[in-house]
């Protein structure tokens, strides 16, 4: 075609980015690469390699060794042995290997971008103008941490050795959300990139060397999903981090339950992406073009289903159409290609049997008449209308360019359907009315928030889901914890096995003569005293093994109805936070004018000494969650866009709490005291061998106007009433501070909602030091943060 | 719902004699999305829709600077995109300084805006390529119309006070008619912008009309001055009641503000134009004036329009450059398609 006749045609025709670079760069490497293990290139010890392939053409990029047990066992002591030299380097001088990579992923910015397009078959302009600028931007911030951690997190420690596990839809990008934080923190690291996408990292592990890194405090090693299972069973790594499926995660936290491993994971979603009809609705749907067709919709923050005001609807839908009718489907590698290509084959067949399914449930699907690529793997821009919560397609993670529409009345039919989901990952608000914005906002399940734009992302600002979209954040303060441990936790001594009391008592009869305390306690659930479901009671002996009282024997019906009332409290959240101290400290206040009866009582159990400390120390211990509860405040983060990002802390919801044996008081007040402070309901479940307390407690509440529901009281046996409370898939979180068994339990049980899980890990806790048992370390996972991203302008 | 939108204002009256459809229908004057569209003849004033307009100005603004990156032409295709760009261009002299002389070699270059080698070895003799029209003060119209005889140049006249806008209406609108009994074949208004301000729709509204009722037979470009406008959404407000108002196109600024032709607000306008031709059935142009000054300037406002608005608006007949100086840069642009070297701007002769 001529000048001439392109001048009448006015197409856009090809602009290829140049592959050459990337290409002998492969080729340099003859396009076969081992393990990254102690700072250099590693045979894989069972020989085995597999190939990786360029999804927009399906030729073979290069072949990568796949990594066995044993070569994860190489890395896992490599970084072992790397680590006490990287710790004792000064923050100063981590800082500066932070720095240098940051420096040379910019150096290298354009193959890495041309790499990432070829191994994943992302837009090229995606991998250059977004991945590659935040995966340098990730390591800058995080030089920073390295930097200020003494200052910033003091009495903290590196979790040590931490295995990390990747997914394929942002290779480089969730490395570096990874790797920085971990090293930044004085952590070594064991790498796992997916198994499509190995090449950047490899790529990674070449400028670690190139920056003089120290051997063994970055290893990669290449591989599929029985590698990963490899890394996250090896006994000697301390932290798993993970991103990727719900289904993994969930195994992951089955696999790590019996071990001390810390855990973060970074899951699937299902985002709302609300539009009212006061919206700038051209914008919003260019918002639709950032979020569900960016990376061909593979991006665990998509906003996938689409919620629309009634009355814009239709207007909506057509405006939809005609956009997506000028995306450009192409060559990854070209310039002005929108839509690139699925990662594989196994996706592809995913998405569209997702498609078939929710046509077959009704929905209506609309694909434009756009060019598409004859060879490799692409699926259209898709819209499916006419979904109903019930679909598939509304439900489940698809993973591709699809996005499910739905209708809504109000603001609150809006909120309802966003978080009717098992997922909470991210989600987006459309509207030109700052209160319905920030309204809903606050009200919706999701870690991020985006009025008025979609998919911004900053190493300043936390990323990270509520419900099954995991737990953790990546980025951010916040991020940053999730490497660390307090110090003198790490070192705390293992609690002795706790005696399995009898699994049912038999109901016979009572010892009454050797009782000298005629006192009736129930269970305490939405503000009353109830008997036990099972009709049955505890005896609670002191050391000398004497009777000194019955408590109700709780089962898993008491549970369920504990769980409900918390559930039906959440006003608790919504009241202000001047509102809650005032109900703690009055609790204090109370409990200060009972203190020699309740001692008294508590002294026939612990005995009078430890007994008068407890109540001494509850007293305290309420003032300071009362004085925490309008102080736990969260930020405003500086995003280099013109925007705030405001990071809230808010309550993760219904909590269990499983009470240590050995405080019966101050245990309870300890672990129940944060989570009200700042706003949840709770489920406690008091000491094992003292339930009585629950008779004092609820007296204290009932009496300090703590709303029937914000805190239920279920006695009984631990055993039991752990598991029920673990596996209730309406309860946000589950805290156990008892022995191991307990600790492990706790999380077995955790898996079905993958509910948050707090324990002391079998260890000691001295509860009367408050260095220990009170303050941040116990907030932060009472709470999790939403970050709200307001970009403004006018 | 493929083409029977849902209206969202409410029934438009477009109040066109039937016959006058059944000529437009076979001859349409721009294709939207493949339907076609007749010519603005404006509708009456719709004060709800107007107050509807929404635009969130990051929003906005995320969309220009990611355009820019979407898109790109490589190549002979950029060649001929430049070579569209000038015959898009509505070649531009607006000085105090200006003279009769000057006029003539404006005119001069708009007949030939590039050189004979160039021509030839782009092999694009045949495509004779010129600049859609000059734009000149009133002043210097009879002296354009004469140059530009004999040539597919066209000559467009800024007029009613520009380009402050503010002398009295019954002058403004007499010098409309003496540009167009001058010989004008386009006029370029300009708001009283102190309505936008002031929300007074309705005079804003008669202000255009009348100036539309003043430029028949010529086409009419209404100067929103967006760069005095300063928000986004006065910008589509006001797009709105021009169009409403007969405006045949619409044009961001005078080339006197302090900011001119952004990409945002040509978004915000081939938006509002977008919207207009969906409830309405008619085709209203585009001119970015002010501040395009490089050939990848020009290239980014073509892509623009493509996404936007489609085919139909990267043509003289939808879409126009208000420019002076960046017909010197695609001109190098194009020489160094040809030969491979960069070029100077001395190398091509000036307007």
């Amino acid at each position: 075609m001529s000048i001439a006749e392109k001048f009448v045609a006015m197409e856009y025709g090809p602009a290829p980015e140049d592959p050459k670079e990337a290409l002998a760069w492969l080729d340099h490497h003859q396009r076969r690469f081992g393990h990254f293990i102690n700072g250099a290139w590693m045979e894989p010890s069972a020989g085995e390699y597999f190939d990786t392939a360029d999804p927009s053409t399906g030729e073979k990029l290069a072949t990568v060794a796949q990594g066995s047990p044993t070569d994860i066992d190489a890395a896992v002591k490599a970084a072992r042995a790397a680590l006490p030299e990287w710790q004792a380097l000064t923050p100063h001088a981590r800082a500066r290997y932070l720095y240098s990579l940051a420096r040379h992923v910019q150096k290298h910015s354009r193959r890495l971008a041309v790499l990432e397009t070829m191994d994943n078959g992302k837009p090229i302009r995606e991998s250059r103008d977004i991945d590659i600028p935040l995966v340098a931007r990730h390591f800058y911030y995080h030089a920073g941490w390295a930097q200020l951690l003494p200052q910033e997190f003091p009495g903290y420690t590196a979790c040590g050795v931490v295995g990390q596990i990747i997914p394929w839809n942002f290779p480089l990008l969730m490395l570096a959300w990874k790797i920085a934080p971990a090293l930044a923190t004085g952590n070594t690291v064991i790498l796992k990139p997916a198994e499509f996408t190995p090449l950047t990292a490899l790529a990674f592990a070449e400028i670690c060397h190139e920056i003089g890194l120290p051997p063994g405090v970055v290893n990669i090693v290449t591989g599929d999903g029985s590698t990963g299972e490899a890394l996250v069973k090896h006994p000697d790594v301390d932290k798993i981090a993970f991103t990727g499926s719900t289904e993994v995660g969930r195994a992951i936290r089955s696999a790590t339950a019996q071990s001390h491993k810390k855990l973060s994971l970074e899951l699937g979603g299902k985002s709302p992406f609300i539009i009212f009809e006061d919206a700038d609705l051209d914008s919003a749907v260019e918002g639709l073009v950032d979020g569900i067709w960016f990376n061909q919709g593979q991006v665990c923050c998509a906003g996938s289903r689409l919620l629309m005001q009634e009355s814009i609807a239709d207007i909506l839908i057509a405006k939809i159409r005609d956009r997506m009718s000028t995306l450009r489907a192409g060559p990854p590698l070209d310039k002005a290609t929108d839509i690139g290509a699925i990662v594989a084959r196994v996706q592809l067949d995913r998405i569209q049997r997702l498609v078939d399914q929710g046509m077959a449930e009704g929905a209506t699907c609309w694909q434009p008449q756009i060019q598409m690529p004859s060879r490799g793997f692409y699926f259209p821009p898709t819209l499916l209308s006419n979904v109903h919560p019930t679909s598939i397609v509304a439900q489940q993670e698809i993973f591709g360019p699809v996005l499910a529409a739905m209708t809504f009345r109000t603001p609150a039919e809006a909120v309802e359907l966003a978080n009717n989901t098992k997922y909470g990952l991210a989600a987006c608000v459309w509207s030109e009315n700052i209160n319905v914005a920030l309204d809903v906002s606050s009200q919706l399940k999701a870690g991020v928030v985006w009025v008025n734009c979609t998919n911004l992302f900053d190493a300043s600002c936390g990323f990270g889901g509520y419900r099954e979209s995991g737990y953790g954040r990546e980025g951010g303060k916040e991020g940053v914890l999730e490497y660390l441990e307090p110090a003198w936790f790490k070192t705390a001594p293992p609690l002795p096995a706790a005696k399995s009391l009898p699994p049912e008592s038999s109901g016979g009869e009572i010892e009454s003569a050797a009782s000298e305390i005629d006192r009736t306690v129930k269970l305490y659930i939405g503000g009353k005293q109830a008997r036990p479901d099972s009709g049955y009671s505890l005896e609670v002996r002191d050391s000398n093994g004497q009777l000194i009282g019955e408590a109700p024997l709780g089962n898993r019906k008491d549970i369920r109805n504990a769980v409900e009332a918390a559930r039906k409290a959440a006003g608790w959240a919504k009241s202000t936070a001047h509102n809650r101290a005032q109900i703690l400290y009055y609790m204090a206040e109370n409990l200060s004018q009972r203190r020699e009866e309740i001692a008294n009582r508590l002294g026939a159990a612990v005995g009078k000494a430890q007994a008068a400390a407890e109540v001494r120390s509850s007293i305290e211990r309420i003032f300071s969650y009362a004085a925490w509860a309008d102080k736990f405040d969260g930020a405003v983060h500086n995003p280099p866009f013109r925007n705030i990002a405001i990071a809230m802390n808010e309550p993760v919801g219904t909590v269990g709490i499983v009470c240590p044996n050995e405080t019966p008081l101050l245990g309870f007040i300890s672990l129940v005291m944060p989570a009200l402070a700042v706003g949840n309901t709770v489920i406690a479940v008091p000491s094992e061998p003292y339930p009585l307390i629950a008779g004092d407690l609820y007296q204290l509440f009932d009496t300090s106007d703590l709303p029937g529901g914000a805190v239920n009281i279920v006695t009984g046996y631990i055993s039991q009433l752990l598991k029920v409370l673990a596996e209730h898939e309406d309860v946000d979180a589950i805290w156990c501070f008892r022995d191991e068994a307990s600790a492990v339990a706790a999380k077995s049980f955790s898996t079905g909602n993958l509910k948050q899980v707090f324990t002391n890990a079998g260890r000691v806790i001295d509860w009367f030091d408050a260095e220990q048992a009170e303050g941040r370390w116990f907030l932060q996972r009472a709470t999790q943060v939403k970050n709200i991203w307001v970009p403004y302008g006018e | 719902m493929e083409m029977q939108r849902n209206r969202r204002y409410g029934p438009v009256n477009t109040d066109i004699p039937a016959d006058d459809q059944l000529q437009d229908s076979q001859n349409p004057h721009a294709l939207l999305a493949g339907r076609p569209l007749l010519s603005n003849r404006g509708i009456p004033l719709n004060l709800d829709w107007v107050r509807q307009a929404r635009v969130n100005t990051s929003a906005v603004e995320r969309r220009a600077q990611s355009h820019v990156a979407r898109r790109t032409v490589k190549k002979d295709w950029q060649a001929a995109w430049l070579l569209r760009a000038i015959s898009c261009m509505d070649l531009t002299t607006l000085s105090g300084d200006d003279t009769d002389e000057r006029v003539r070699r404006l005119c001069a270059k708009a007949r030939q805006p590039i050189q004979h080698d160039l021509v030839q070895q782009l092999g694009i003799i045949d495509l004779k390529i010129q600049v859609a029209a000059v734009c000149v003060y009133h002043r210097f119209v009879e002296t354009a119309r004469r140059a530009v005889e004999g040539s597919s140049v066209r000559v467009a006249a800024v007029s009613t006070g520009f380009p402050a806008g503010l002398s009295p209406l019954p002058e403004r609108v007499a010098e409309i008619r003496r540009s167009v009994e001058a010989g004008a074949d386009e006029i370029d208004v300009v708001i009283t912008r102190a309505h936008v301000f002031g929300g007074r729709w309705q005079e804003l509204y008669d202000e255009i009309a009348a100036f539309k009722q003043a430029s028949a037979p010529a086409h009419m470009k209404v100067i929103l001055g967006t760069g005095d406008l300063l928000t986004l959404r006065n910008v589509a407000r006001a797009s709105l009641v021009a169009m409403m108002a007969g405006a045949d196109f619409i044009k961001t600024s005078t080339g006197k503000e302090t900011t001119n032709a952004t990409l945002p607000v040509g978004f915000v306008m081939t938006r509002a134009i977008r919207e207009y031709a969906q409830e309405t059935g008619m085709a209203v142009g585009f001119k970015p004036a002010g501040g395009i000054r490089t050939a990848k300037q020009s290239l980014d406002w073509l892509a623009l329009m493509k996404e936007e608005l489609g085919d139909s608006w990267m043509k003289a007949d939808m879409f126009r450059f208000g420019a002076s100086g960046l017909l010197n840069d695609i001109e190098r642009q194009l020489e160094h398609h040809v030969t491979g070297r960069y070029s100077a701007s001395y190398r091509h002769p000036i307007a």
